[in-house]
Formats: C-alpha cells, structure tokens, sequence
C-alpha cells in the first residue's frame, strides 16, 4: 500500500505551503499531489510557483502530482488549466472534465481526482480508454460499492489498467458552488472577497443550533464537519486500494500518515473520537457517523 | 426558445401541455433519475399514456435518466434507456458517462441532453462530451453568470439549456455529497436531496424544529415561515453568528434575464419541479408562455411584469425569488 497526500484544500500563505511540502519531502509519503483545486483566486501560489515547487519535491524522491480545480467557470480559468496539463513532466489530476480534455488532446495519462463523477466499471473503462491511470473514487462511496466496481470489471472481462486510491483522511471535500461562503460569512461580495479564506487555514466551522459540528466552509467549497479517518480500516484495504490519501490539515498531518503507516495491518489502533471523528461512507452509512 | 415544464406525475404533464410547454420532462419510478420521491414519477403503462399525449398535441417528451449508474445493478440504467426509447421519448436527460456511451450506440437518432448533474460549466467540458457522445444539449448547472453563460453560448458546439425558475440548487449539480454525508444518500447515488424519509418536524420550547436524520436543520420561531429542511438551506452558526451560512430558502427566479437568454441564444429555458403539484406546474408554465410570447412580439419593450413575479413568488421557496448565480452579486 502506498500513501499520498492530497492536495492543501485551503488557502495558506506562499510561505507556509512551502513550509510544508519541505518537510512532506523529509515524510512517508509516496504521493504528494499539489496544487489549487478550490478557487483561481487564491494567488499566492501561481502555476509556475507550482511547477517550481512540484520539481523541487520530485527531487526529493517522491512521485509528483499536479491537482487542478474542480469548478471552472471562465476562459481565464481554463488557460491555466492548460499550462498545468502542458508542464511536460508531471501527471495531473483531473477534477473536472475539462482537465480530461485537454490531457487527452494532448494523449497524456492522468489521474481522475474524488471530483470526478465514476460510480461503475463502464465509466471507469472510458476513462481508461482516455488515458486514466489511477481513480480516487469519490468520497461519497463505499467499501462495498468499490468491491462492485471491481466485480462488474470481473464479470464484463475488462482488464483494469489503472491503480485505485482512496481519500482517507481529512475534512471531505463535498460540494463547489459559484457562491463564496467564506466570503458571505464575512459579509463581503465574493468580487470584493479579499481572499479572506487566507485568515482560516482550516476552514471555517458551521455548528447547528446545537452545537453540532456539520460543516466546515472552505471558500466555494463546503467540507464535512468531522475529520474523515479510516486509520482503522487500513486492514480491510489490503488487496483492494493500491493508495491511501492523506488530505493535509497541516504540518501535523505528517505525523498523521506516520500513524496510519504503522497501523496497517490494524497493530496500532488509531485514537479516533465520536463528534470528531467519522468514516462512515467506507462502511456504506452516512458520511458522519463512526463506526468503531 | 423551448419552453420545457416538469411532471412528476400525468396530471401535472397535461396541465403543463395545456398551458404552454414546448416539452415537458419526467422520470421513470425508480432510482435512475434526480426526482425519486414517493408517489412521483412514471411506469410503464403511464410512460405510454404520457408519450401518446405529448405527441398528439405535438409537443416534445424528454426523459431524465441522470443519476449514475449502480455497478451492481448497471442493467436497470441501461433498461432505463431502453424504456424511454420505446415508448418514443424525443430526449434522454443523461449524466453517467457509461449510460451517455449506451445511448449513443444504441439510439443514437434519440436526441442526448447531457443531464444538469454531469456538471458541465466550461468549454472544455462540452468539448469533452462533444467528442464522445456527441449530444444534442447541455444543462448548465446553476453556477454561471448571466455574462459567463453569454460567453459560453458564443462558442460552445452544442446548444445550451438553462434553469430559468425553481427551487435554487446552490452547489454545482452533480458535485454535492452533503445528503450524503447527513444521511447516506445522494441525489447521485440514489436520486434524492435531503430525502423526506429523513425528516422530522418537532415542536419544542425553542420553537418547531427540523431535522434531518437526527441533525438540526433549522428551529422556527412562532410567525416564522418553516420550509423544507434541505440541509443547504437551514440555520448554523459561524462563530457566533446565527444566520444561513450557504443559503436562505429561496427560489430561482430569471423572468427578468429572458432577453439576455434569447440574446445568447439559448436553445431551452427550464423550470424545476417535478416534485410539484400540478398547480404549480400550471402557474408556472402559465407565466413562462406569456412571458416568452410577450419578448417575441416585441423584444424592445420586454419589461417583467408585476403581476407575474407576483405570482411565481406565491409559488417560490420561502415565498422569495433570487437571480441566483446568474448576478454577480449574489455570488
């Protein structure tokens, strides 16, 4: 099993983003995906900053990815999109058809990202057909749902060419709209947003009238409430997901990916906390709960 | 420019013919589309009776089949299709890439309309179906401005369809698990937003609360209008700020923008509802034909009237109306 770490969801000055894939270099990873996925206007980090700094990680040893947005709405967007899929030495991760597009255009492979809409084989074999090597399923799906997937490759005789990979830990990514809420909750128009996402590393947190954590906005971008962690479903991964995505909170996330690597085969159990804590959608319930 | 008119039901699919609609579109009775409520939607024996009333008065069918696909039941997708093909449907309203390819192949003289929930928002996107599945339509989700949708109705190689009127989904369809995370299903997994199954109403000392599998939705103070507890829409607090975080209860309302449509050439204007009562559908449509009537006749002096955003604000989500994503400002 191998382990990624996903791309920073949230907006983090030029500084502390570089502050961090530092010392992912030195970390367990495999993987490390980077780049923005959420919102074009989050500057601090330009495509050739990425690339730049996608170079300097690469050197360290670890396989590079590049992410892109999953919401593109303007032409402006869709040409930093093609200098992305165009940077002649790394992958990409599609997030939207766009991206897929425009790797195939080019007859480049890639990754199909959790924003992808694949829910059966048939789907997964068109886009292996258009040149995808790997598939983070969508958050939304199960153990049991990618146990269907695998059997209806089985029983159609498709030969699957492509690695899978799960998102594992981390706030889950579950919706985009045209709409800033981080913005909104500041009270400003998302035009005049001053990307004040920059002032909330992690988010901000959304609580019920009872206090009950449900989400956490992270610009055009909503996020479960609770930290999805299947630090202890590890074991019931073995043979069936080839990656395991770590989706950085911050440096501390590192120690995190230290902690699931030691509990593979389920030797160290991970301290996971109810209201906290869930990976319901692995066990086929709602996103929220947490199965122990 | 199409008038198209929802129908969860044949009442409300006559009603939407007798009052104007260029099309109606509807959805089988089971999981394959994006409205799988109880007691809505078409079988077999009424699919038929839908199709043979829509053509008699020569008007368009078009079907949605625009969840995605199970893989342990993938055949009841393609059934889907089947069925739709059968009884004569005009359009599929499709989303799964695997059902868009079976449609294709095998129908390939039935018109394809790449489903809202395939969330398809910018050129490249289109190309992508373009190229594969060669579509007759695309359905933008609810995300773009009216200027972005301009600019992507110039050089898109397919025509456009836009959501005109109707409850206002806020997320990009296609991309929002948050059902899912509340309560196990999706519109995408099982055709469902928020699902009615999961609802509670309880009158508290704070006020009749809503809740959604155990979650708080909302709490509503006595006078207060207490609308359906989709999650997107209820009250939270952001530190220590009560208020609607991602969005009031409200509905979309362009009957304002239709000369910036027709001047984009939009080939259709949707209105949501399937899960409406055949008055609305009636009102709705009622409007809708006037209004499009009204522009042909004389573009220039196009003006929304009064007395029809009266009537679709009776009729709207919290009793409001927004121009959603379409304006800037509400961004």
């Amino acid at each position: 099993m191998k382990y990624a770490l996903g791309p920073i969801l949230y907006y983090w000055p030029k500084i502390e983003t570089e502050k961090f894939y530092h010392a992912a270099m030195q970390s367990e990873a495999d993987i490390i995906y980077m780049g923005e996925t959420v919102c074009t206007k989050r500057r601090e980090m330009k495509v050739a900053d990425w690339i730049a700094l996608a170079k300097e990680v690469s050197n360290s040893g670890k396989q590079v990815i590049l992410s892109t947005l999953a919401l593109l709405e303007a032409a402006s967007e869709i040409n930093e999109m093609r200098q992305l899929v165009n940077n002649g030495e790394f992958l990409i991760e599609a997030n939207d058809l766009a991206a897929i597009n425009l790797a195939q255009e080019h007859r480049l492979p890639f990754v199909a990202g959790p924003a992808i809409n694949c829910y059966n084989a048939l789907t997964l074999k068109l886009l292996q057909k258009q040149g995808m090597i790997r598939w983070c399923m969508p958050v939304e799906l199960s153990r049991d749902w990618l146990l269907n997937v695998l059997h209806q490759f089985e029983s159609l005789k498709i030969q699957r060419q492509f690695e899978i990979e799960v998102f594992s830990y981390g706030y889950l990514p579950l919706a985009y709209s045209a709409r800033c809420f981080t913005a909104r909750s500041e009270d400003r128009p998302k035009d005049k947003c001053e990307t004040c996402c920059i002032k909330y590393p992690t988010g901000r947190e959304v609580f019920s009238q009872e206090q009950q954590k449900v989400f956490v906005l992270n610009g055009i971008q909503t996020q479960s409430g609770y930290c999805y962690n299947l630090g202890n479903n590890l074991k019931d991964m073995q043979g069936l997901v080839d990656i395991v995505r770590l989706s950085p909170q911050g440096i501390e996330t590192l120690a995190m990916l230290q902690q699931f690597k030691a509990n593979e085969t389920g030797q160290v159990p991970i301290k996971i906390i109810s209201k906290h804590d869930c990976n319901g959608y692995w066990n086929g319930i709602a996103g929220l709960e947490l199965t122990k | 420019m199409e008038l198209l008119c929802p129908a969860g039901s044949l009442p409300a699919l006559k009603t939407a013919i007798d009052n104007g609609a260029d099309a109606v579109y509807i959805g089988l009775k089971d999981d394959t589309n994006a409205r799988h409520f109880a007691g809505l939607n078409f079988n077999e024996k009424r699919l038929f009776e839908a199709s043979d009333y829509v053509h008699r008065k020569g008007k368009k069918l078009h079907i949605a089949i625009n969840t995605f696909a199970h893989p342990d039941n993938f055949s009841r997708w393609q059934n889907a299709v089947d069925m739709a093909a059968n009884i004569g449907a005009d359009a599929l309203i499709l989303a799964d890439l695997a059902i868009l390819d079976y449609a294709a192949e095998k129908y390939p003289d039935i018109e394809r309309h790449v489903s809202v929930q395939a969330s398809s928002t910018n050129i490249e996107s289109i190309k992508f179906y373009h190229n594969n599945f060669k579509p007759h339509r695309i359905v933008l989700p609810r995300v773009l401005s009216i200027h972005q949708v301009k600019q992507l109705a110039q050089v898109s190689p397919i025509p456009l369809e836009v959501f005109a009127f109707g409850s206002l989904c806020i997320m990009a369809e296609g991309r929002c698990y948050l059902s899912s995370y509340l309560t196990g299903e999706s519109p995408n997994t099982v055709g469902a937003c928020s699902p009615a199954k999961f609802v509670r109403w309880e009158e508290t000392e704070r006020g009749l609360e809503s809740r959604l599998n155990n979650v708080l939705i909302d709490c509503h103070k006595k006078g207060e209008n207490a609308g359906y507890p989709t999650l997107c829409k209820g009250r939270y607090f952001v530190e220590n700020t009560l208020y609607h975080p991602i969005e009031e209860p409200t509905s979309l309302n362009t009957i304002e923008l239709l000369p910036d449509l027709f001047s984009a050439n939009i080939a259709s204007v949707k209105i949501e509802g399937r899960q409406r009562s055949p008055a609305y559908v009636e009102q709705v449509t009622r409007v809708w034909r006037q209004a499009i009537d009204r522009y042909l006749m004389n573009p220039h002096a196009y003006q929304a009237e009064k007395q029809w955003m009266d009537i679709l604000g009776s009729v709207s989500e919290g009793s409001q109306t927004t121009l959603g994503a379409y304006h800037r400002k509400w961004q």
